[in-house]
């Protein structure tokens, strides 16, 4: 008898892909023979807008890219001006960057635990992974005034100055997070239901993972050390003490395992953030680039001429090319500008984790069952929005 | 075997452990709110639905400069000047649009008179297109206010912004 498979379409309204994701699945019976992933299907254009826009504009576009750490995304990009810019800032700004920073990717990690712990059956565990996130959206609402769409971290500094209750919310939730990520392991580590549905499934190889240009968690979850924030420490990481989570197998048990511990790591350097916050400035003073205070706005001519001229005309940047990296939750954010000597960035070309990431989908679930499909979705960790852009 | 023997310790010991988590929330306070009735508190910094200020004498101090237009990202501010009989610039047209806008607040930075700030409202739902688009009588408050709500706004935006009370 001749042998057929079978196409299915999953997605792109799949509640399992994350958004909108479509993944043509080929099936012999229950097994899969070939996994395509096919993106676009929220393709806003990101890059070519931030091209069109002045500097300091482009920031909004950033946070609607990975929305799930917008000040990661923000401090990729504020770097790479700022590196195209050849600014210096402030040490309090470098501190409360990276405390901001390891708050989303605490976030991230929180909103990835509730939804693939609920995909693969562990519908409260959702429920308390957002009662935890939160606590953060409100301490970014306090600094930014925007719960997700932050645009927090500016070039050369911050929005606003901390606000006066940073540290108390900061500290209350240092207090409290421990306590409820033990709560997580209880509930899912020794879980069989759990265990039998991540173990040994969506395997990779720290080979192929390197291979297929992984990073993050995916990429330490085999077992490579790779972190960007030791390899090639930016915004002061260098000053903080930090374990790299790694795995050994590469499957999605591990990784479970890995987020984890990156979740507690990350409560370890915002200790040490918070307790050591220098004071200072929240913004460099480089007249013409960055704006001058409010102050200076109502009380100096000098610098009101400053603030219409970047307001209206934003700032001529030197000709050349930058790019910079930054370890964002999902991998390796890098944001590529290259400018023309003008005020806009002539290009804009953005290194998205989750897109790169989810290329190895294949390699994760040919071979294995239908419903391991949604494992290895969720294991990647995407946001449809950075990866669509 | 020892797999076996793995598992069934899990089922017996550690997944009522799990259980035991989930069943103490049951006297816990719960954390969601009944929304319509009760509201979360917002941020002093929060960013709502814009509203242009006036002096206390009540005239507008927009001076239709157009820096909120132009630092405006998503393009929602569109306003046309006019003076008045002192021969003072003040916008006759000043519209944004809220379908566009994306409450990043650039307008309030950019703004060199605070006249517009982002407010607390945020159920501002409407079935018409049209409806999003806040003319200026509905963005200006109301001239006599109650007590001194400007000054009010002016030393909240001042505590954001760090500036001192001197002017
Ligand atoms: S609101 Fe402020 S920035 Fe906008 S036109 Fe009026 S004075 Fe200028
Ligand atoms: S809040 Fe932002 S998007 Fe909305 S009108 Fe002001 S500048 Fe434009």
């Amino acid at each position: 008898m001749e042998q057929k498979t079978l196409t299915l379409n999953m997605g792109p309204q799949h509640p399992a892909t994350h958004g909108v994701l479509r993944v043509i699945l080929e099936v012999d019976g229950e097994k899969i023979v070939k996994a395509t992933p096919v993106v676009g299907y929220l393709h806003t254009g990101i890059e070519k807008t931030m091209e069109s826009k002045l500097y300091y504009k482009a920031i909004p576009c950033t946070d609607r890219m990975d929305y799930l750490a917008p000040m990661s995304n923000n401090l990729g990009y504020c770097l790479a001006v700022e590196k195209l810019m050849d600014i210096e800032v402030p040490e309090k700004v470098k501190w409360a960057r990276v405390c901001l920073a390891e708050l989303s990717r605490i976030k991230s990690h929180l909103v990835w635990l509730g939804t693939h712990a609920m995909d693969l059956g562990a519908v409260s565990m959702s429920l308390y992974a957002f009662r935890e996130r939160e606590m953060i959206v409100d301490i970014y609402e306090a600094c930014g005034g925007q719960r997700m769409m932050t645009t927090y971290i500016r070039i050369g500094g911050l929005a606003y100055d901390l606000p006066p209750d940073f540290e108390k919310l900061v500290r209350k939730f240092l207090k409290e997070m421990p306590a409820r990520l033990d709560d997580y392991e209880t509930l899912l580590t020794n879980n069989q239901i759990f265990i039998r549905r991540t173990k040994d499934v969506a395997v990779i190889s720290a080979e192929d993972a390197i291979n297929w240009s992984l990073s993050g968690p995916m990429l330490r979850g085999s077992g490579v050390k790779q972190d960007l924030r030791k390899d090639n420490p930016y915004s002061g990481y260098e000053n903080f003490d930090f374990d790299i989570a790694l795995g050994e197998t590469g499957d999605a048990y591990d990784r479970y395992k890995l987020r984890l511990e990156e979740m507690r790591q990350s409560l370890r350097i915002i200790q040490q953030a918070i307790d050591g916050m220098p004071s200072g400035p929240y913004r460099a003073h480089v007249p013409g680039v960055v704006l001058p205070p409010k102050e200076d706005i109502l009380h100096k001519m000098e610098s009101l001429i400053f603030h219409f001229k970047l307001i209206t005309d934003g700032f001529k940047s030197p000709k050349g090319a930058v790019y910079q990296g930054i370890e964002a939750p999902k991998g390796e954010l890098g944001f590529y500008i290259s400018s023309d000597g003008t005020n806009r960035p002539n290009r804009v070309r953005v290194r998205p984790p989750s897109f790169v990431n989810l290329a190895c989908l294949p390699v994760l679930c040919e071979g294995s069952l239908i419903s391991d499909a949604v494992c290895a979705i969720g294991t990647i960790d995407i946001v449809l929005g950075e990866v669509d852009r | 075997m020892k797999e076996i023997l793995k598992a069934l310790v899990d089922v017996i010991w550690k997944m009522p452990q799990g259980l035991l988590v989930t069943f103490k929330h049951m006297f816990k306070k719960p954390i969601t709110l009944d929304y319509p009735k009760k509201k979360e508190p917002m941020a002093p910094r929060f960013k709502g639905l814009h509203y242009l200020e006036r002096y206390e004498d009540g005239s507008e101090r927009c001076v239709c400069c157009g820096l909120c237009a132009a630092a405006c990202p998503a393009d929602a501010v569109y306003m046309e000047p006019d003076e008045n009989e002192n021969g003072e610039r003040l916008a006759k047209v000043y519209e944004i649009n809220m379908l566009r806008c994306i409450f990043c607040g650039f307008c309030e930075e950019a703004c060199p008179e605070e006249a517009i700030f982002l407010g607390r409202e945020y159920e501002f739902a409407t079935d018409s297109r049209e409806g999003f688009i806040y003319s200026k009588d509905q963005l200006l408050v109301p001239h006599p206010r109650k007590e001194s709500a400007f000054k009010r706004t002016i030393r909240r935006i001042r505590k954001i912004y760090g500036v001192e009370e001197s002017r």
